[in-house]
């Protein structure tokens, strides 16, 4: 026994391999036998994942999920920022550049009001909960953004621990209800086209989330909504610290 | 042969993270900007040029669509190896904060979506095609 799951550790990709392919298949045996093909086989992998994520963090204690579980380690590197930013710029061949050019204003509209949305709800909640100075707002509404740009603002802006931890838990609950939610959501939001995929890429900004949820609800989507995403993580670090902690300066005074 | 593919692949996903790395630095930003983008621009414009001059036979197609098949089991393993216990444990402040922030933005999609015209949706897709 020792001996295999060394062997297994030791593999790590390779062995990740099997797991993926052993989810991926019971996924889409899930998928049609309870839900007759409705909710998508790629969704449920995507859960088994999330579940996988939890149990893992709960066994170890560590941050990232099953790939903590020194046997599991190879799902760190098959499904670390590397291969997964390689595999998303894959999916961009074939797409029509014209399509894009289309879409340019929504996108760049898209994450403007992305990342404004973002922090104001999440300042709003801080300020709710007691958190009333302008870093502390900035920080848990950069969290609200993504789980990036949360710590990087709270960083720059000298935050307290306490609300960094704070702004990165809220981000990557984003992330999860992004990769879960995405399909329940699409039809009511119209996200069939390439269009709206480029909107909600720049409107969520959370690239695991719009990889993960925009795959699960059409893969044909993902090069669309990745494509905005992926700047959106840039621009809240650029905004959160400066223009935004200015203007809840302004607001609060303090 | 394949590997041109996926070299090609590879160079373009390398030269889009510098240049977005690149723009951080004149941004004075902390993070990449854009790269993966970059890199997708990059990807579509040399196989489109490759394409129209005859210099990418179907089987460097190969290297790059079989990446782009590997996507969603890469996103699997994405999600397996996520922070959920601290996603969750974060308490009523960071619940409320993530669950608002993502349906208010939700919410503004179809509004955005309508920027320079409606778009028809994508044609039904094939069962298994994924």
């Amino acid at each position: 026994m020792e001996m295999i799951t060394e062997i297994l550790s030791k593999n790590g990709l390779v062995f990740a391999f099997v797991v993926v392919g052993v989810v991926m298949w019971l996924s889409y045996q899930l998928s049609d036998r309870l839900s007759a093909g409705r909710l998508h086989g790629s969704a449920v992998a995507i859960i088994i994942g999330l579940v996988l994520a939890w149990l893992g963090g709960i066994a170890t204690g560590g941050s990232k999920g099953l790939a903590d579980v020194p046997m599991f380690a190879g799902i760190g590197l098959m499904g670390g920022a590397m291969l997964r930013d390689l595999a998303i710029v894959s999916t961009a061949y074939g797409v029509d550049i014209r399509e894009i050019r289309k879409a340019g204003a929504a996108g760049v509209v898209a994450l403007a009001l992305g990342i404004f949305v973002s922090f104001a709800v999440g300042a709003l909640v801080a300020a709710a909960f007691g958190y009333t100075d302008a870093v502390s707002m900035a920080t848990i509404g950069g969290g609200a953004a993504t789980y990036i740009v949360g710590p990087v603002t709270g960083t720059a802006l000298g935050a307290s621990s306490e609300v960094i931890a704070l702004s990165v838990a809220a981000g990557l609950l984003k992330a999860v209800l992004v990769m879960i939610g995405t399909p329940f959501v699409a039809p009511l939001i119209g996200l069939n086209n390439p269009k709206s995929a480029m909107a909600y890429g720049g409107l969520m900004g959370t690239t695991s989330g719009v990889a993960g949820g925009l795959a699960a609800t059409d893969k044909r989507l993902v090069p669309y909504g990745a494509m905005t995403a992926t700047f959106y993580t840039g621009l809240g670090c650029l905004m959160g610290p400066s223009v935004i902690y200015l203007m809840l300066l302004a607001i609060t005074g303090s | 042969m394949i590997i041109y593919g996926v070299a090609a692949l590879a160079a373009c996903h390398l030269a889009g993270v510098i240049l977005g790395d690149l723009l951080g630095v004149i941004l004075g930003v902390q993070s990449n900007v854009g790269g993966v983008g970059f890199a997708m621009l990059l990807l579509i414009l040399s196989t489109d040029w490759l394409r129209r001059t005859g210099r990418l036979p179907q089987l460097s197609e190969q290297g790059i669509l079989f990446w782009s098949a590997m996507y969603i089991p890469i996103v699997v393993a994405m999600a397996a190896q996520q922070n959920v216990v601290a996603a969750l444990a974060g308490g009523p402040i960071a619940i409320i904060a993530g669950v608002g922030a993502t349906i208010a933005c939700m919410a503004l999609v179809p509004a955005v979506a309508r920027i320079g015209g409606q778009d028809a949706p994508l044609p039904p897709l094939m069962a298994q095609e994924a």
